[in-house]
């Protein structure tokens, strides 16, 4: 059997190879992943649980699959699907039948959902092995993930600090080697932001691009569903197991899905080659203070590899980014508060009874709910309440349409726009939890790409300070061929890059079983 | 920009169905006056002639065929019922009509 | 009905003009509900059986538009003469009750599908128009029922089956003054729902929900007074009674100077009064905003066309075309057309080439009091398809003369009952009327054979021998036997066997 270790550090595509080759079997990759995460898993909190019976099913069937497309020949395997037999973890918002989902909140505690969510049924039908669910911050409202209602997770590279959020589990556990792929949600920022502090690669899709059927719903207009993985071309694969129209989402887009991975060239040369008179802009306005010097760095110094690979670097205006954190802190609270009024104690989930219709209502949302929830639901009704509906709401409708026709403009002159991703690594855990604002300043970067509906990919860009830093590609609408191209052009052009060959610093300490499970209060340096 | 009064946040809780204490209604008062300004500086914007964007994907007339398909059996329904009396569910009695 | 004022003066509800409005909740007939899949048609479901994560609310679940529900809206936006708006979109009600799963509704504030329409309709003092306001589409909510659980505690019991039914709100401009025309107008749009396929708009059933915006003002003044909203009123007679009763109530409160206040009352029709439900909360702060689970419709002139292209004829143009081009009276119109399976029958009797008065009298005589008999269960035997032609027949044989008119009903009825033909049915019942001398003259041998003495009475001089006998002989026909054919035969046996035939009656 091929050394566990040694399987969990594969790429995903990789895998998917030595699988075709017969070098290992699914159960063999699965057992390994499986293994390591159930191990490790006591000191990072990424897992909220594991689906052994479901993935151990799901990779039998597919090493017979395997076996048999073996025997009918080349032609055969190379019609299987790309995520065969691969573990992948999904964000703990994502549904599938017969199992459990809380969107990290209390208030859905002993929840089972009798449906698959779409792109569920994708991953079935791609004979991907569900491993389980990861952590979040609840109903996907935060950047630390230090909001979920099960505790904290934390960062494969430092345990006293946040992986970043929402989707904190998905990211660490892709970062910590205990899965290849992961699916996140991203509403403001909440896959490319903890992608950035955890080091790996993390997309947000155009908006309607994924399916948001059987996906708990935090805000309608900019929740989107996309992959993590530890590489561009790996991220191309998983998005496009569960990309594409359903006619369950009145918003999910009718374009058609290009064959990403196969347009992604696995020689570095040929990579690198398409960055050559690719026009990318700089926003100005994604550099001012509050960007922490040594992020500023490893983002400028990316765009100087990306320009001495023949990429144009083009100074760009995005005038209205500096209203994009209201705009977002409007518009997304009144479309949760909307979205989680049915959390109601009447039909299913948590539910404290007083004894009277409003009673409960009123003990089992006050209990049922964390503070970061609460906040934000006082906020959207606020914004949405008589009187105040104009001067909040309308308006930041209105700011909206500025914020999109900034980025309208800017793709008139540019192919795609380069920033980054956080303005810094990964703070500490505890650090930010009684100031929400300094909380949502985490996602300035990110929140405006979700108002404008773009596609976002976020690639690890170097270390500072041990912590690593990511770059943020944000592309035109429905063009996330080009930001795979730009992403993997990247990768190509630093393969060698020193910071590329460090692990995690504290994967050590997550296999020494005194190491505590991750808490707020551990913010003692 | 007019901080929150004390009653307009539990004005707002109420509407919201947010049983909140004291502690958390004195937090949230502060906490959601801090927020408010940083909406402030959209009022710096004219966006008299602005149309809103509700939504950012352009599509319109998604529409689907009138044709009827099975759904939940009545225990998948019930399943995560806190309260089920036969095949009904129950909530604590509403005194007059329903609005 | 009213009550006898009490006062020498004009009576209350004289003094004061009643200012009207009706809003008209209509359960559209689709087959499935508005925003999922589930069966629209949940009459015999048992409770909580046609739902699913979407109705049900379950997280995660998306809203997705019945094509079909758009276009009956539209369409009745058409047979009403309203606009329809070329771009409408959806917004979030947001309240919380436990029949509401999802805590909002999804329904159309702003834009509605369809507006500035007007329905006419008679009444006893002549042609009345009513602007409508608008008609636009929202989703049902669950039912809520009151019960005692096993301990004795007064609970709810909640049943989703109805939660997400398509519904069209129809909202009239405050353009009636009497209960009369709250009744009538209410009629006439069940009949253009009916005509146009909407709904069954069964108000016992609660497909046609209405309700009554009652105030009254001092006549010939121009203000409007506090408002009071009338609900539950399972019957066009009970929108009337309640209409009348509301009237009263507040002309009343007026008269001593009592403050009306703005609220809601239910119909007990029982009790044949109004009580109070609840006051309009002024709490209902919706906080509506553009639904973003569901992007806008564009209605497109061609898509319009085609709808229009398949309107039936409308219940006011039918009428006209009976009185007119059929010499029916404007009654006889009004109660075929009010009834479609009636209309169908009419037609059908008038291309089987009858007579529109013969076809109207059996349509409005005969053929309702059996569908009202039936009441409302859908017989095959009442089908107009079917029925038509078969009374065609019937009416035709009894124009021959061969069967009586009571025949003919005993026929109607037996066909109405459980079907068949009416030849078969005919012969069933051995109805046909007996004209052929030689089945006669062979009746009357048998009775003559058999009534011995009665024949040697009337050979013996006993003329009421003869009456005896003739009354033996139709017996034995069953009645069938064409009475004046009958006597000359009896009489031509009867003088046969030697006896005198002397002036028998004649």
């Amino acid at each position: 059997m091929a050394d566990a270790l040694a399987l969990t550090r594969l790429r995903a595509h990789e895998m998917a190879d030595g699988l075709h080759r017969g070098d290992f079997s699914a159960a063999e990759l699965l057992a390994a992943h499986l293994e390591l995460a159930e191990r490790q898993d006591r000191g990072l909190h990424a897992w909220l649980s594991f689906d052994e019976q479901g993935a151990t099913e799901a990779a039998t069937t597919a090493d017979a699959r395997l076996a048999a497309a073996r025997r009918e020949g080349a032609a055969a395997l190379a019609a299987l699907p790309r995520l065969l037999g691969l573990p992948v973890a999904v964000k703990d918002l994502i549904l599938q039948r017969g199992r459990p989902a809380t969107a990290g909140s209390r208030i859905l505690e002993g929840f089972v959902s009798p449906y698959d969510a779409h792109i569920t049924e994708r991953l079935r039908a791609a004979g991907a092995a569900v491993m389980g669910r990861t952590n979040m911050d609840e109903f996907a409202m935060g950047s630390s993930t230090e909001w979920s209602a099960w505790g904290p997770t934390a960062n494969p590279w430092d345990l006293a600090r946040v992986p970043g959020g929402s989707s904190g589990g998905s990211a660490a556990a892709v970062a910590a080697f205990h899965v290849p792929l992961a699916l996140g949600t991203d509403t403001g920022g909440s896959i490319r932001q903890p992608a950035a502090l955890t080091g790996t690669v993390g997309l947000k899709p155009t908006y309607g691009r994924v399916s948001r059927y059987g996906i708990v719903a935090f805000a309608s207009s900019l929740d989107q569903i996309g992959p993590f993985a530890r590489d561009v071309r790996d991220a191309a694969a998983l998005l496009a197991a569960i990309a594409g129209r359903d006619a369950r989402d009145s918003t999910s887009a009718p374009q058609e899905v290009p064959d990403w991975p196969a347009d992604l060239p696995s020689d570095d040369d040929a990579a690198a080659a398409v960055l050559r008179g690719l026009r990318l802009g700089l926003p100005r306005q994604y550099f001012v203070e509050g960007l922490e010097p040594g992020v500023e760095a490893r983002v400028r110094e990316a765009v100087r590899d990306l320009e001495s690979a023949g990429a144009e670097i083009v100074e760009v205006d995005l005038p209205h980014t500096r209203y994009g954190l209201a705009t977002y802190y409007i518009i997304g609270p009144a479309e949760a508060s909307a979205n989680l009024a049915r959390y109601d104690g009447v039909r299913y989930g948590r539910s404290v009874r007083q004894g009277d219709v409003l009673g409960d209502y009123l003990a089992t949302r006050g209990q049922g709910f964390g503070p970061e929830v609460k906040r934000r639901i006082m906020l959207g009704t606020y914004a949405l309440s008589a009187g105040y509906y104009d001067a909040y709401y309308l308006k930041a409708q209105k700011v909206r349409t500025l914020i999109k026709a900034d980025f309208d403009a800017a793709f008139a002159a540019v192919d795609a726009i380069v920033a980054p991703t956080s303005p810094t690594v990964a703070f500490p855990l505890g650090a930010k939890v009684d100031d929400p604002v300094a909380m949502y300043l985490n996602d300035a970067c990110t929140l405006p790409v979700n108002v404008a509906g773009l596609p976002g990919l976020s690639v690890p860009c170097g270390l500072s300070e041990g912590l690593p830093v990511g770059l943020q590609l944000i592309g035109r609408a429905w063009d996330e061929t080009l930001l795979f191209r730009l992403g993997r052009g990247y990768e190509a052009i630093t393969a060698t890059a020193p910071w590329r060959a460090i692990e995690p610093a504290a994967l050590a300490r997550l296999d020494d079983p005194t190491t505590p499970a991750p808490s707020l209060e551990a913010t003692a340096p | 920009m007019p901080g929150l009064s004390r009653d307009e946040v539990a004005h707002v809780a109420l509407l919201a169905r947010l049983g909140l204490d004291e502690a958390e209604l004195n937090r949230l008062q502060g906490q959601l006056d801090h927020i408010l300004e940083q909406y402030a500086i959209l009022a710096e914007l004219d966006t008299e002639a602005i149309a809103p964007t509700a939504q950012t994907i352009e599509l319109e007339n998604i529409l689907r065929d009138d044709v009827a398909a099975p759904g939940l059996s009545v225990d998948e329904a019930l399943a995560g019922a806190p309260e089920r009396l036969g095949d009904h569910l129950v909530v604590p009695a509403i005194l007059d009509e329903p609005a | 009905m009213a009550t006898a004022p009490s006062s020498a003066s004009p009576p209350a509800a004289a003094r004061y003009e009643p200012v009207i409005g009706i809003e008209i909740h209509v359960e559209l007939k689709t087959a499935s509900k508005m925003f999922c899949s589930c069966a629209r048609d949940i009459r015999d479901a048992p409770p909580n059986a046609r739902t699913c994560p979407v109705c049900l609310a379950l997280p995660g679940s998306l809203p997705v538009i019945n094509r079909r529900a758009v276009e009956l809206v539209i369409a009745t936006g058409l047979a009403i003469g309203a606009r329809i708006a070329l771009v409408t979109r959806w917004e979030r009600k947001n309240y919380f009750y436990p029949d509401l799963p999802k805590g909002y509704q999804i329904s159309q504030y702003a834009l509605p599908l369809a507006a500035h329409g007007r329905l006419a309709f008679e009444t006893s003092r002549g042609e009345v128009t009513v602007r409508v306001a608008r008609a636009h589409l929202e989703e049902d909510t669950a039912r809520l029922q009151h019960a005692t659980d096993a301990t004795g505690r007064r609970v709810s019991l909640v049943d989703f089956d109805r939660a997400g039914l398509p519904l069209m709100e129809i909202v009239t401009e405050p353009d009636l003054h009497s209960a009369e025309e709250a009744r009538r107008y209410a009629e006439e749009l069940r009949a253009v729902l009916l005509a146009v396929g909407a709904s069954d708009a069964a108000m016992e059933r609660g497909e046609m929900r209405v309700e009554a915006n009652v105030s009254l003002r001092p006549a010939g003044t121009e203000g409007l007074g506090t408002r009071v909203e009338v609900k539950n009123m399972n019957s066009f007679r009970a929108v009337e009674r309640a209409v009348e009763h509301e009237i009263e109530r507040q002309a009343r409160a007026l008269d001593a100077g009592q403050p009306l206040v703005q609220e809601t009352r239910g119909w007990d029709d029982a009790r044949g009064a109004t009580y109070r439900m609840r006051l309009k909360e002024d709490s209902d702060d919706y906080r509506y905003f553009a639904e973003p689970d569901l992007p806008p419709l564009h209605t497109d002139p061609a898509w319009l066309e085609r709808i229009a292209a398949d309107l039936p004829e409308l219940p006011a143009a039918r009428r006209a075309r009976y009185v007119t081009s059929h010499g029916l009276s404007p009654y006889d119109a009004r109660v075929i057309v009010a009834e479609p399976a009636a209309s169908a029958l009419f037609e059908t009797l008038l291309a089987g080439g009858l007579e529109p008065r013969t076809a109207a009298t059996w349509t409005t005589g005969e053929y309702l009091r059996a569908r009202n008999a039936a009441g409302g269960e859908e017989r095959p035997g009442l089908d107009p398809g079917w029925l038509g032609p078969q009374l065609v027949e019937l009416i035709r044989l009894q124009a021959a003369g061969r069967l009586t008119a009571a025949s003919a009903k005993e026929v109607f009825a037996a066909l109405a009952e459980d079907g068949g033909t009416t030849t078969a049915v005919v012969e069933r019942l051995g109805l046909s009327r007996i004209a052929d001398e030689g089945a006669i003259a062979a009746l009357v041998e048998r009775v003559l054979a058999e009534q011995r003495q009665a024949l040697a009475d009337l050979q013996a001089g006993k003329q009421q021998a003869f009456g005896f006998l003739l009354g033996r002989v139709m017996q034995a026909s069953r009645g069938q036997a064409d009475p004046a054919l009958a006597r000359q035969a009896l009489a031509a046996a009867v003088a046969r066997t030697g006896g005198s035939e002397r002036g028998g009656e004649g």
